[in-house]
């Protein structure tokens, strides 16, 4: 492609610049793999929940077969006691699974043959097992979490979590706001430039190391405080007050990062009106930095509840409800920790049962991601 | 009167409200240090310390014509070793490596382990080892007769030269650090380049689209979502899906393929490659804002390429902020402990790892799993690998720091 | 592309080889503009820019005569520094910027479609208000761009010329591996300058290149702009009515439009603008009546 040039002065044409388009190609490949990553978690979470949901589990009914049963017929008798069958219920016998249709007393009224399998004839006393799905209200409303016989509620977990992060944000939440105040408001520029790395410092601790330091120190000292009776050598309380020294830096430097925002002349405003110091900072700087200092604390806690080697060893092993932070509980992370150490077996129902967690936990920090960004967001318009 | 002045003369009980409200801050950030303290005394108190061991037999008794057994000869521990155990232990013991081959230390080791085979029965902390020596002798005394006293630094040259081992006294965390390095090699040869290219895309090629804005939105939602997620995501991707890569099946390079299982190495390096991910594209989309437009517009002005201005200039005056950012990621990474056991790494490897496709255990799984061991003795170890990475975290970040001071531009 | 620069440094060559006629190119002999049809470098025909849906300037038709120094003047936001960097498609690097209509460049328009931006840079050379030399060495300032374009010659020569003919050889000569930031501002300008012309551009564009300069500082690159005029057409930017009096050949005075779009209202030699110009608006604006 060439123009006509005046005095056959070079051409400005484009040159191909193969080299150009392929690095920029390159480098959206590397931003859009986020998305990737993103959508890589759902479909494995979402996969694997789904197969959670519908993965069959066999518990033995306790009543064998009374009667001899032929490779066709669509009436079997069972034997008296055991599980309450119903109609709707799918049952196995040896290989062969069926759904029960009707109940009359002993009598079934099954359809034979179903999911793939071939009717056959089975002798009596065979066992005959109910499939037990794990239906979403018993997952999301059960009280109870025991794999060994079939109870998926998840609510015990959850509590767990919430009570860890609830004591975590009741030690990170007034610790960290004071240390932001201090810091923005009255520290030195001195003193702020020693504190702040220290408090970084902490922040860099690993929480396998803060796991070591609530189990043997934070537990002997709450123990040697309320007395042993009172709590338990795993107890939720330690774990969460170690979770809020965990996020206590996250607080305070977001926290101070939102106050620091805050335009002199506000405060120079104050000052002229006669405010202290104190009224300044709490009366005019706080309620300005509002929304800086709410999406602090979202984050944190969305950190907290995703918070996992604390848990797993200061919190105790074993779901437990309760509401007492000094008895042992075991946290939807501390659970996934504890059954995934060891070697899994894939399609288990245990393997199944990590990714339906993993997406309510993926959903709950998630969500306090996004609304913690969205505050932050707002708060950069009003002083940017 | 009112009428004159008709504000209340308040001014001292607001000062000395401000005081006492001032006085509560600064003691929040005092808290905040002595947890630090705390924290740090805990570890070091549980490093070291008395031990109560109780031996098979008194290393005295050994003495040869009065030569101590420290001081003995090669051939003269060979023959304690052999006098003392079963002939089928020597046997075993001979055929495996002949004595006349050994070193005076190995054989010294056997004696050791085999001979004279001391065995914790009590730990006491540093604190209590300093100020309370009256009690822990008393108690030695009442409750074990037959233990002598010795002094321990858990943390010492060949704990961290030892591999892994079920007694606490000759554990060490030789495979653990080894393996650490190993996953952080991968996790930094996966996790930077895709990283700082994502960063690149985002501040200098991408257009005010939607699609940009998904990307950032989420890229910044990554970075909050928990690293047990990314463990979960790890163990169905690379352990499971991408097994015959992962294990080095493919490439023939494992004779067993069930071994590892895909719980190797690689298939670690990965997973925390994806947790750091978004961590490094924040922190180099800082670095990369940080260089001034003009300089941009200088070498556009120039007639230079989008792709020259950024390698001549972009990348050159923000490639510190990006490396600092990079580290303080990698350093999380060190630290990460849950996504590995999700992903199975094997808690007791006594063997180093030998490539990406080897099993492999970290400093953090270690530190796990004698925490969650119910004797004492191996919190004293587990301390001790505390500190060992603390230090590897501590040497990390002096790095960044330096790599800071040395690159700070000005424009 | 090998032809393009032999072709290019041939011309430098030739018309460094008349110093005299440098030397002998003082304010007063320029009048002979009036006489032979000039040869235009640079014409805009139809020129609008749009920010997103704001017209910021519009239909400007102006032509830059070669070697001569064009002054574009006018009020804070008259879209004086729009119309500079939409002559090298400097603007395309604002996001929402749009151009409508030609800028003819040697008979060709820059922005027909097949045309690289790239290239029509590194021809229309750019000079910033704020100096901004790279935080490399000042060779390596100068060598840099001349890299990049692929130039086969002898690089030491290069910078020793640029530097040269922007008049800052004998300042920096002894101290080349030095940053560029250890030079003062009015050299880190001059240094741009040589930056600019190390890549031989046809055409050099400054905006204020002197707003952030003592008045030394100033003097001299202004001197050296009447220098660099022999060689190059120069389009000059500037608020300071004086600067644009003393230097330039050519004036464009632009303003404000009823719309707050940028228009040009008149253009002549600059003698003419200075004394009589032929838009009362422009007589305020130059005798400082303007408000």
């Amino acid at each position: 492609m060439t123009t006509k040039a005046l005095d056959g002065a070079p051409s400005l044409a484009k040159r191909p610049r193969l080299r150009e388009a392929g690095i920029q190609g390159f480098l959206f490949l590397c931003g859009a793999l986020s998305v990737l990553i993103t959508v890589g978690i759902l479909i494995v979470l979402g996969k694997e929940s789904v197969s959670f949901f519908t993965t069959q589990q066999w518990e033995n009914s306790n009543r064998p077969l009374a009667q001899e049963l032929e490779a066709v017929g669509a009436s079997i008798r069972v034997g008296e006691g055991g599980a309450t069958l119903r109609a709707g219920d799918i049952i196995r016998v040896r290989d062969e699974i069926m759904e029960v249709v009707s109940v009359d007393g002993q009598t079934l009224t099954v359809v034979r043959g179903l999911q793939g399998t071939e009717p056959a004839a089975h002798e009596t006393d065979l066992e005959i097992f109910r499939s037990n799905r794990v239906t979403l209200g018993e997952f999301l409303a059960g009280t109870e979490w025991n794999p060994q016989i079939g109870r998926f509620g998840i609510l015990p977990l959850v509590t767990a979590t919430l009570m860890t992060s609830t004591v975590a944000m009741m030690v990170a939440l007034p610790l960290g706001l004071s240390i932001a105040i201090y810091l923005s408001e009255y520290a030195s520029s001195r003193a702020r430039s020693i504190l702040k790395p220290i408090l970084e410092i902490l922040a860099g601790i690993p929480t396998v190391v803060l796991g070591y330091f609530a189990l043997t120190f934070m537990t002997p000292l709450l123990r040697s405080v309320f007395g042993n009776d009172t709590v338990e050598i795993y107890n939720t309380g330690s774990a969460g007050i170690v979770i809020g020294i965990l996020i206590l830096p996250l607080v305070s430097s977001m926290s101070e990062d939102a106050l620091s925002a805050v335009p002199r002349t506000l405060r120079a405003a104050a000052y002229a009106l006669g405010a202290t110091r104190l009224e300044t900072a709490v009366r005019v700087v706080v309620p300005a930095a509002f929304s800086g200092l709410a999406a602090a604390f979202i984050l944190a806690t969305s950190r907290a509840i995703g918070e996992t080697m604390i848990v797993a060893i200061a919190a105790g092993a074993g779901p437990a409800l309760t509401a007492n932070p000094f008895q042992a509980a075991e946290t939807m992370t501390g659970h996934i920790v504890r059954i995934s150490g060891g070697d899994l077996s894939y399609d288990s129902i245990d393997y199944n049962s990590l990714f339906a967690i993993g997406l309510v936990l993926f959903f709950m920090t998630l969500f306090l991601n996004i609304i913690s960004q969205r505050v932050v967001r707002r708060f950069r318009e009003v002083y940017e | 009167m009112n009428e004159i002045n008709p504000f209340e003369g308040n001014t001292r009980r607001r000062r000395r409200q401000g005081i006492a409200w001032r006085f509560v801050f600064q003691a929040s950030t005092i808290v905040g240090i002595i947890v630090l303290t705390a924290l740090l005394y805990n570890v070091i108190n549980e490093s070291f310390g008395l031990a109560a061991l109780e031996l098979e037999i008194d290393p005295a008794s050994l003495a040869v014509d009065g030569v101590a057994l420290e001081e003995l000869s090669q051939e003269q521990l060979a023959q304690i070793f052999q006098a003392n155990v079963s002939a089928g232990l020597y046997r075993r013991y001979a055929t495996e490596k002949p004595f006349t081959e050994r070193t005076r230390e190995e054989v010294y080791d056997l004696v050791q382990e085999r001979v004279i085979r001391p065995q914790l029965v009590k730990t006491w902390t540093l604190f209590e080892t300093l100020f309370e020596r009256d009690a822990i002798e008393a108690e030695l005394a009442e409750k074990y007769p037959g233990a002598r006293l010795q002094f321990f630094s858990w943390l010492n040259p060949e704990f961290v030269q030892r591999p892994q081992s079920s007694d606490p006294l000759r554990a060490g965390v030789r495979t653990a650090i080894l393996g650490s390095l190993w996953v952080i090699a991968i996790t930094v040869i996966f996790a930077f380049p895709i990283a700082t290219g994502a960063a690149i895309y985002l501040e200098e090629y991408a257009p005010e689209t939607r699609l940009t804005r998904l990307i950032q939105t989420n890229i910044n939602s990554l970075a909050g979502v928990p690293s047990i997620i990314y463990g979960i995501l790890g163990l169905a991707i690379f352990v499971r899906f991408m097994q015959p890569i992962t294990s080095g099946a493919v490439f023939g390079l494992v004779d067993d393929p069930t071994t590892a299982n895909g719980r190797t190495i690689i298939a670690a390096g990965l997973t925390l490659g994806l947790l750091i991910m978004p961590i490094i594209i924040i922190n180099a989309q800082e670095a990369i804002k940080a260089v001034p437009n003009s300089l941009r517009n200088a070498s556009y002005g120039l007639g230079a390429t989008q792709w020259e201005t950024i390698w001549s200039h972009v990348l050159p005056n923000s490639i510190a902020g990006i490396l600092t950012g990079t580290i303080l990621a990698v350093s999380r990474a060190v630290g990460e402990t849950a996504p590995l056991v999700v992903i199975g790494a094997s808690t007791f490897i006594t063997f180093d790892p030998d490539g990406p496709f080897s099993k492999f255990t970290t400093l953090p799984i270690q530190i796990f799993q004698w925490t969650s061991r119910p004797q004492a003795e191996f919190r004293n170890i587990a301390a001790a690998a505390i500190i060992a990475l603390l230090l590897l975290l501590l040497a990390l970040n002096a790095a960044a720091v330096l790599l800071r001071n040395r690159y700070s531009h000005r424009y | 592309m090998d032809e393009r620069l032999v072709d290019s440094s041939d011309r430098v060559v030739s018309l460094t080889e008349t110093p005299d006629m440098v030397a002998h190119d003082q304010p007063g002999s320029r009048t002979e503009t009036n006489g032979a049809p000039q040869e235009r470098t640079l014409e805009t025909r139809d020129l609008r820019v749009y920010y997103g849906d704001f017209l910021a300037i519009r239909d400007v038709d102006l032509d830059f005569l070669s070697r001569k120094i064009t002054a574009i003047i006018g009020p804070s936001g008259c879209g004086k520094t729009t119309l500079l960097r939409s002559l090298n498609r400097m603007n395309e690097l604002v996001p929402i910027a749009r151009t409508e209509g030609h800028v003819m460049f040697q008979g060709q328009d820059i922005y027909a479609e097949h045309v690289d931006p790239v290239e029509v840079r590194r021809r229309i050379g750019m000079v910033f208000q704020k100096p901004n030399p790279f935080p490399k060495s000042i060779y390596e300032n100068i060598a840099w761009g001349a890299r990049i374009h692929g130039y086969k010659g002898e690089l030491d020569a290069l910078v020793e010329e640029s530097l040269k003919r922007a008049a800052l050889w004998e300042e920096v000569k002894d101290k080349l591996d030095q940053s560029g930031y250890s030079l003062s501002g009015g050299q880190q300008q001059r240094l741009c300058i040589a930056r600019a012309i190390a890549v031989r551009p046809e055409v050099i564009l400054m905006d204020e290149p002197c707003s952030a300069l003592d008045p030394v500082a100033t003097f001299r690159i202004e001197e050296l702009m009447r220098e660099l005029a022999s060689i190059y057409t120069i389009v000059i930017v500037t608020h300071n009515m004086q600067q644009a009096a003393r230097v330039s050949d050519f004036t464009a005075m632009m303003m404000l439009g009823e719309d707050k779009a940028g228009e040009m209202i008149e253009y002549d030699e600059t003698n003419t603008i200075f004394t009589r110009p032929a838009d009362p608006r422009t007589e305020d604006y130059v005798t400082g009546r303007f408000g």
